[in-house]
């Protein structure tokens, strides 16, 4: 268990449901669902997924703390807003799924291996790293997230696509060397280090 | 009254001289219906045709008028005669709107309208003008049964309104159930926050009124009379009996609110649920609990503080095994809610949880609910399924409903919101059939009946029982769909939670209602009129004692109980007790009973006045008796709509179906009509009828014609009933149609030309 995670149980014990509304982006409007389930029916992922957001507002208030942030739901998440739109008590149910997530990340109980999730992580190191997207690693990341083997596997599938794409020159293979940048790196940084730690502060973490 | 002398006036406005042939229309009025003065007029409904009729009632003295233009329920401010008998022919709206275009169609038109103005001319010489009661009562006075919430609201309203009031109340004081809470579900917006009841300054107010008495610690040891004339007698819990009134004093009573209230359902009776334990409470529990804390943290009986608290919803309510009440009381989810708040306004950290299978907050209740989430009251959908009692406090075992899972939760204190069970007195069913054994000679039914009668609220001295009548849970009478603080006693009304489960707001609602209600009853008495629903009916029913046999059938089949009987047996009506629904005379089978102006004669008359074809003419002839509330303003609107129907159709209204005398069937049968159908109100537990049993008891008579029409030789089908609502106007076309068809596909009927 981390160490924040472990801090967050010391401190909120049994009330999970003080504890989003405490760390959880909008989770202070878990308590006002009032369980009529119109979210549920407008999510296009409804199927495919451990638990609806009703279900999930639901076990925050039943206090089912280890459930609701292994929960594969909140990684699911397509952000088409539909729920936004249609929630009769005007939750901004997407938002506090991110809030969720986020929360689960951090406390480092999100699902290990979930799709979504790695597709998130990796993109956003790829991108941190430099200012810019370098599309060339990141594709090979995501090939070889499940090992060596596999990579070369799935290298072997896409291989035609790759080669069109380098023909219409739309993938350039020396990006392997490093790739193209951001002028002031340092500076990108930097400001990605001040905006954690203004949000730190915003979430109650700051040390 | 003197001479009558007849007029008939033909209007050939709205197109009815396009479409008919108004002379023709006059010929018969003149010959067959031998009308002293015929005139026509190319627009009667204005200014210059209602001058032309008053000048004859001034000047040629006319004092019967048929009026042959529009429907009866048409333009009735424009032909108001309160001085001369009135009827109807409807040309308009029930000839030249609902017969099929073109000139094909001319001659069965033309032999509608014909036959109508026959109708409209026998009538007339059969009604005379109503007199109105003349046993007027002049007392005016209002009494409330009943001291809490409900009975305040009236009395208070009543006597602000300009009448005498008196109150009274079995308890020692004022205010009922609402003294005894901590606070009331707002009322007033935002809606956020528990109000103050205000009951105390409601019964200050009472009490201080000038124009209230309150007698405390008594009961209703007798009720008499009728509207505007009531005799009370009011019991001291002392004993002593005290005589409210005399006949014409002013100590009379006119009319009378019941707001007798209700009990909470016992809890012992949910074990299950933790009913008899030392930490589970009811609702009125909880406010004891509430009222003691001041506003401060809630404590246990115990002394304990609540930290935890769970309410469970509906406990033995809408219970489908039928060991408690089946129904939903309203205004527990509320309840409940603002008793979390009391929690949550002492004590944030308090946990609240408010478990419900559906949360009903009718009115402004979602803006309650939504500010007891943000207070952080959590609300779990689920059902509890056994509570125990662990330890030092309670472990609620139930299944979750969101999460589909059976679970538990732990609380110091648990909350059952159960229902209410109405106060209404004696159950008028079960004291018919005690009576009857009683009166069997049966001594355990006579000891059963003393009983019975100690549990009466009104003891009301009337033959059909000493309360009002109940519906299946015991929830007093009321008319829900049309009228709802009207009861089957008039004269007397029921408001608050002794009528159906409702909130204080609604109960004070419900209580100006029937202070209004009772203050129209006694008006219209002290003016010989009807209360309601034929409100300001001059007309009342006249009995012609030497012909009675003594049957009882009028004084068993009223649906109001406004005839008693006399030593001998003989009815003795109630003029005021009476709604003027013809309920009695549709009973008679001697047919003694009559209003001056609607009587077996004046229906009697017009059906037989219609010209009935020969049988190879292939015209049938269908009467249809239409209760006037609500077929015959479908019926209307069908004409108003252009709904086509058949042409051989001959529409009676009649004031209600129960009005309906079976020898107006068999004399139309006899006259040769192929058929009768019967349009009346929806009956049974959600009855639509005006008259609450009018329709019912129509529909029980006609069962029993059957055997009738087979010993006359005719098919049980020439006689159909059917329940017509005020918004069949389509449908009702329909049925004509239908039923036509299958007389003509039955052959005419055999009795033509024996008439």
């Amino acid at each position: 268990m981390s160490e924040q995670n472990q801090q967050a149980v010391a401190r909120y014990r049994n009330n999970f449901l003080k504890e989003v509304e405490d760390r959880v982006e909008d989770g202070e409007w878990v308590k006002m669902c009032m369980q009529c389930g119109v979210c549920a029916g407008s999510c296009p992922f409804g199927p495919h997924w451990e638990h609806s957001p009703q279900k999930i507002f639901m076990m925050i208030r039943a206090g089912k703390r280890e459930e609701v942030l292994a929960s594969d739901s909140m990684w699911m998440c397509t952000s088409c807003y539909n729920c936004i739109v249609r929630c009769p008590r005007k939750l901004p149910i997407t938002h506090i799924m991110h809030g969720l997530a986020h929360y689960a990340h951090r406390l480092g109980m999100a699902p290990k291996g979930q799709p979504t999730r790695e597709i998130a992580r990796l993109f956003w190191n790829n991108l941190a790293k430099t200012g810019r997207v370098n599309e060339l690693k990141f594709s090979l990341a995501m090939y070889f997230k499940d090992g060596f083997v596999q990579g070369i596997k799935n290298l072997l599938a896409m291989q035609g696509i790759g080669m069109g794409l380098m023909k219409a020159r739309r993938l350039n293979p020396m990006e392997i060397l490093g790739g193209h940048k951001c002028k002031d790196k340092d500076g990108i940084h930097k400001m990605i280090a001040k905006a954690r730690e203004i949000e730190e502060r915003k979430q109650g973490y700051a040390s | 009254m003197s001479e009558i002398k007849t007029a008939a006036y033909i209007c050939s406005g709205c197109g009815l001289g396009d479409k008919l042939d108004i002379p023709q229309l006059g010929k018969i009025a003149l010959k067959e219906g031998k009308m002293a003065l015929v005139r026509d007029h190319a627009f009667l409904c204005n200014s210059a045709g209602v001058q032309m009729i008053r000048d004859d009632i001034e000047k040629e003295g006319v004092t019967h008028v048929c009026i042959a233009a529009c429907s009866r329920r048409a333009k009735t401010e424009a032909f108001h005669f309160p001085t001369v008998a009135m009827t109807r022919a409807n040309l308009r709206e029930g000839v030249i709107w609902v017969v099929a275009e073109g000139s094909e169609h001319d001659e069965v038109r033309q032999e509608m309208a014909d036959d109508y103005v026959r109708m409209g001319c026998a009538e007339l010489k059969k009604v005379k003008l109503p007199q109105g009661n003349p046993n007027t009562t002049l007392q005016k006075r209002i009494l409330v049964v009943g001291g809490g919430m409900s009975g305040l609201t009236a009395a208070f309203e009543a006597a602000e309104t300009g009448y005498e009031v008196v109150i009274v109340e079995k308890q020692a004081q004022l205010g009922g159930w609402a003294n005894k809470l901590w606070k009331r579900v707002p009322f007033k917006a935002p809606y956020a926050e528990p109000q103050a009841t205000g009951v105390a300054e409601l019964a200050a107010k009472v009490s201080a009124h000038p124009r209230i008495r309150v007698h405390l610690n008594s009961t209703i040891a007798e009720t008499s009379g009728a509207p505007g004339r009531f005799t009370v007698k009011v019991a001291q819990e002392s004993g002593a009996v005290t005589e409210e009134s005399g006949a014409v004093t002013e100590e009379a009573i006119g009319a009378i609110v019941q707001a007798t209230g209700f009990t909470t359902y016992d809890i012992a009776k949910l074990p299950e649920l933790g009913g008899g334990q030392a930490n589970v409470v009811d609702q009125a529990g909880l406010e004891a609990l509430a009222q003691a804390a001041n506003g401060g943290v809630l404590k246990r009986a115990d002394g304990k503080e609540i930290k935890s608290v769970v309410f469970l919803q509906c406990a033995g309510q809408r219970d489908e095994t039928g060991k408690h009440l089946a129904y939903c009381s309203g205004h527990c989810c509320a309840t409940s809610i603002k008793q979390a708040m009391y929690f949550k306004d002492a004590n944030p950290d308090t946990d609240t949880v408010v478990m419900y299978t559906d949360l009903r907050v009718p009115g402004m209740g979602e803006d309650f609910y939504r500010s007891a989430q943000s207070k952080g009251v959590i609300f779990t959908k689920g059902k509890a399924s056994a509570v125990e009692a662990v330890g030092d406090s309670c472990k609620v075992n139930f299944k979750d409903l969101i999460l589909d899972e059976a679970t538990s939760l732990d609380a110091d204190l648990v909350v059952l919101a159960t229902g209410q069970v109405p106060s209404a007195g004696v159950n008028l069913d079960a004291w018919d059939k005690v009576v009857s054994e009683a009166d069997g000679g049966s001594e355990a039914a006579k000891q059963n009946k003393s009983e019975m009668q100690k549990t009466s609220i009104l003891n009301l001295a009337y033959r059909q029982g000493p309360d009002m009548p109940q519906f299946k849970y015991g929830f007093a009478d009321s008319h829900f769909i049309c009228f709802p603080y009207e009861t089957r006693r008039t004269g007397i009304y029921a408001a608050g939670p002794v009528r159906r489960p409702m909130d204080m707001l609604q109960a004070t609602e419900d209580a100006t209602g029937a202070a209004l209600k009772a203050i129209q009853a006694v008006e219209n008495a002290s003016l010989g009129r009807a209360a309601h629903p034929r409100t300001g009916d001059l007309s009342f029913p006249m009995v012609r004692l030497e012909g009675c046999t003594q049957c009882k059938r009028c004084t068993v089949e009223c649906p109001f109980g406004a005839i008693d009987e006399d030593e001998r047996r003989f009815p003795v009506f109630n003029e005021q007790r009476c709604r003027r629904c013809g309920t009695c005379m549709g009973a008679c089978p001697v047919r003694v009973i009559s209003f001056e102006n609607y009587s077996v004669d004046t229906v009697g008359s017009q059906l037989k006045a219609v010209e009935i074809p020969d049988e190879f003419s292939e015209k049938p002839r269908v009467l249809i008796l239409a209760c006037e509330n609500d077929a015959y303003p479908a019926l209307d609107m069908a004409g108003l709509s252009r709904t086509v129907y058949s042409a051989f159709v001959r529409i009676i209204p009649v004031r209600c179906l129960g009005s309906v005398n079976t020898i107006w069937i068999t004399d139309a049968l006899n006259s040769g009509y192929d058929g009768v159908m019967m349009m009346g109100c929806k009956k049974g537990d959600d009855y639509q009828c005006h008259f609450v049993k009018g329709s019912e008891l129509a529909s029980y008579r006609m069962s029993k014609i059957g055997d009738t029409l087979t010993q006359m030789g005719l098919e049980p089908e020439r006689v159909s009933s059917y329940e017509v609502a005020i918004t069949d106007n389509a449908r009702v076309a329909k049925f004509i149609n239908e039923y036509v068809e299958q007389l003509v596909n039955m052959g005419p009927s055999p009795m033509k030309g024996f008439g």
